[in-house]
């Protein structure tokens, strides 16, 4: 086939192919030495304020009697460690230079390959820093005036001593979450169905459904929480009025907590592709062992990650018990910081429900991971 | 009397009417195949006969029946007229077998043991009884079409409804999934085939259906319809179908 170069016809490729169509990917690359000067610039500042910090903490440490040759040697190791943020700076500047040389020689290649190892050293030069710098920050707040923030939130003593009793109030809030995600689990599933029930006839009860999402995705769980603690004992109900203010705040974290999970649930079923619904009806199964079979199961894959996010949500407002007096951890810590005038067993209580959440977190990624590469890989 | 009688029906989708009094016989151990441009309804119209979509005039007969409009059982109805679809459809969550097993388990109360002997039997006669424990994921788009096609089979239908399903395969793994419909064919399944593969209609359907305008346009043994078509609109129909080089 005979190709017509710099065709001026009315064709596809005209003024693509003619003479004056030149390559543009060819010209030198641009010079980024200032990146390594910037680079090397902050990792000195680094330096200097991370010395100047960790003489201002030796000082403080100090004057509460904990200085010593302990804390002066993690103190000079720290020190020591910060200098490490040079290298990638030295690296980087150094690499500036061989791009030099090779721009002068006309080697484009290596003027690329080099200014490209500047930049990324330059970069990671930057990250490093700026996450030293906020430790540095935070270093600073916790030994401004005279450690003022170190002994409102972190007083050791006083941590260690009422341990026992937090720990043992926090098995409430494990005890209200557990149950509460159970039924979470179960009654968001029947509002989800519920509201996605096919046909004229269903129009109540999806009418009634929408209406709860809406309620108490809106109502404020501290209000639910308060309404029911508080409202049922006092309608006399017979069972209902004596129940317990821990079972009263499991029914109402379920109803709050039941909406959100209802919606989530929906979300993913109708994520679902109908070709999934078309392919099971076609095999004669009813609307509900579709559901049960094929649409339910693969939409709980889907939504374990939000579902995730509304159990921690769950488990961090069961402290809100202690509007009707329950003695959680929450509680129970506030009773003995205002024993102590300080707040340091509600820090307890604080760093027990991060604790709690971060295995969950790991726990259902595991999970996921597991199901997907069983999906993958071959069956067993 | 035609084991299915479709009668005069009509749908429209707002303005669009997708059939405007069509009517089509087909006869036990007949291959119909049903071709045509994009559009004219024929994946609408397998739908419509294994109840996945609902027609708004005229009737569908199986065996003298009523099969459509209320009232009608459609879940029995999907017992004896399975459908395949183009994109396989599969269960990703579970695997071969229990995606073969699955409705005869739990819409025909088969025991799991006899609905797996059965799903087995079945994959074997198809060359996959070695990925019975895999998931359709692992399988190549051809081994997935084969097996949605023993899963429908495994309901024991009467008929068999194939909805383009070999135009989403990769050209080299079509026959192994035509070669099933031929087996189907010779063993006297009666099959409705809504497909773009001529060659393959030519030789194995009993009578060829072009759609268009809402209607069964001309209809005619495939040595007919292919060589001397009677109609304009097949003629061109066909004439494009020759110059993307398909026929």
């Amino acid at each position: 086939m005979t190709v017509n170069e710099g065709n001026q016809g009315g064709g596809l490729t005209s003024g693509l192919l003619g003479s004056d169509r030149r390559w543009s990917a060819g010209t030198p690359p641009r010079d980024a030495t200032g990146w390594s000067v910037t680079a090397l610039f902050v990792a000195l500042l680094v330096v200097f304020a991370t010395w100047s910090t960790l003489r201002a903490i030796y000082a403080a440490l100090s004057s509460t009697g904990a200085g010593g040759i302990v804390a002066a040697v993690v103190l000079v190791l720290c020190g020591l460690a910060v200098l490490v943020l040079l290298w990638p700076a030295v690296q980087s500047w150094r690499q500036s230079q061989i791009a030099k040389a090779a721009l002068a020689t006309s080697d484009l290649v290596q003027a690329r390959v080099a200014g490209a190892a500047l930049r990324e050293y330059a970069f990671s030069t930057l990250g490093y820093a700026a996450v030293v710098v906020i430790l540095l920050v935070a270093a600073q707040f916790f030994i401004a005036n005279d450690l003022a923030v170190s002994r409102t939130f972190f007083q050791v003593p006083l941590i260690i001593s009422s341990l026992a009793l937090t720990l043992k109030a926090f098995w409430v809030n494990i005890y209200i979450f557990v149950v509460a995600e159970i039924l979470v689990l179960i009654w968001g599933l029947v509002v989800a169905v519920a509201r996605l029930l096919p046909g004229d006839a269903a129009r109540p009860v999806r009418l009634i459904s929408t209406i709860y999402t809406d309620m108490f995705r809106g109502l404020p769980a501290i209000i639910n929480i308060y309404l029911i603690g508080f409202g049922i004992p006092l309608t006399g109900l017979p069972v209902l009025k004596d129940m317990s203010p821990e079972a009263y705040a499991i029914l109402a974290l379920t109803l709050t907590y039941g909406a959100y999970v209802a919606e989530v649930y929906r979300a993913g079923i109708e994520s679902i592709h109908w070709s999934q619904v078309a392919a099971a009806r076609s095999l004669g199964l009813s609307y509900m062992q579709t559901l049960r079979y094929v649409v339910v199961p693969q939409a709980v894959r889907r939504i374990i990650p939000p579902l995730l996010n509304d159990f921690i949500g769950l488990q961090k407002d069961t402290a809100l018990v202690n509007v009707i007096g329950s003695i959680d951890a929450f509680n129970q810590a506030r009773i003995i910081g205002s024993n102590h005038f300080n707040l340091s067993p509600v820090t307890t209580v604080a760093l027990l429900f991060i604790l709690i959440t971060i295995p969950q977190t790991r726990l259902v990624d595991k999970l996921i991971e597991r199901d997907q590469r069983r999906m993958r890989a071959g069956g067993n | 009397m035609a084991m299915i009688e479709i009668r005069n029906i009509t749908k429209s989708y707002g303005e669009f009417k997708v059939f405007d009094g069509l009517s089509l016989e087909v006869e036990k151990h007949q291959v119909v195949c049903l071709i045509g441009p994009s559009g004219c309804g024929k994946s609408t119209l397998l739908r419509c006969m294994n109840g996945l979509e609902t027609i708004q005039g005229g009737e569908i007969r199986i065996h003298g029946d009523r099969m459509s409009g209320p009232g009608v059982d459609v879940n029995a109805l999907r017992r004896d007229v399975g459908i395949v679809f183009q994109s396989y459809n599969l269960f990703p969550h579970m695997t071969v077998l229990e995606n073969v097993t699955l409705a005869p388990v739990k819409v025909l109360n088969q025991s799991r043991a006899e609905a797996e002997a059965k799903a087995l039997h079945l994959l074997k006669r198809i060359g996959l009884e070695h990925k019975a424990k895999e998931y359709p994921d692992r399988l190549s788009g051809g081994q997935q079409q084969r097996v949605a096609i023993v899963r429908a089979l495994a309901m024991g239908p009467m008929v068999l409804l194939l909805d383009e399903i070999t135009s989403a395969l990769d050209p080299e793994l079509v026959s192994e999934v035509l070669n099933i419909v031929r087996d189907l064919a010779a063993e006297g399944m009666t099959m409705l085939l809504a497909t773009h593969e001529m060659g393959f209609a030519r030789e194995v359907a009993s009578k060829i259906c072009f759609l268009y305008g809402g209607k069964v346009h001309e209809e005619g043994p495939p040595a007919q319809i292919f060589s001397n078509p009677a109609e304009e609109r097949t003629r061109a129909f066909l004439q494009r179908i020759i110059e993307a080089g398909r026929l």
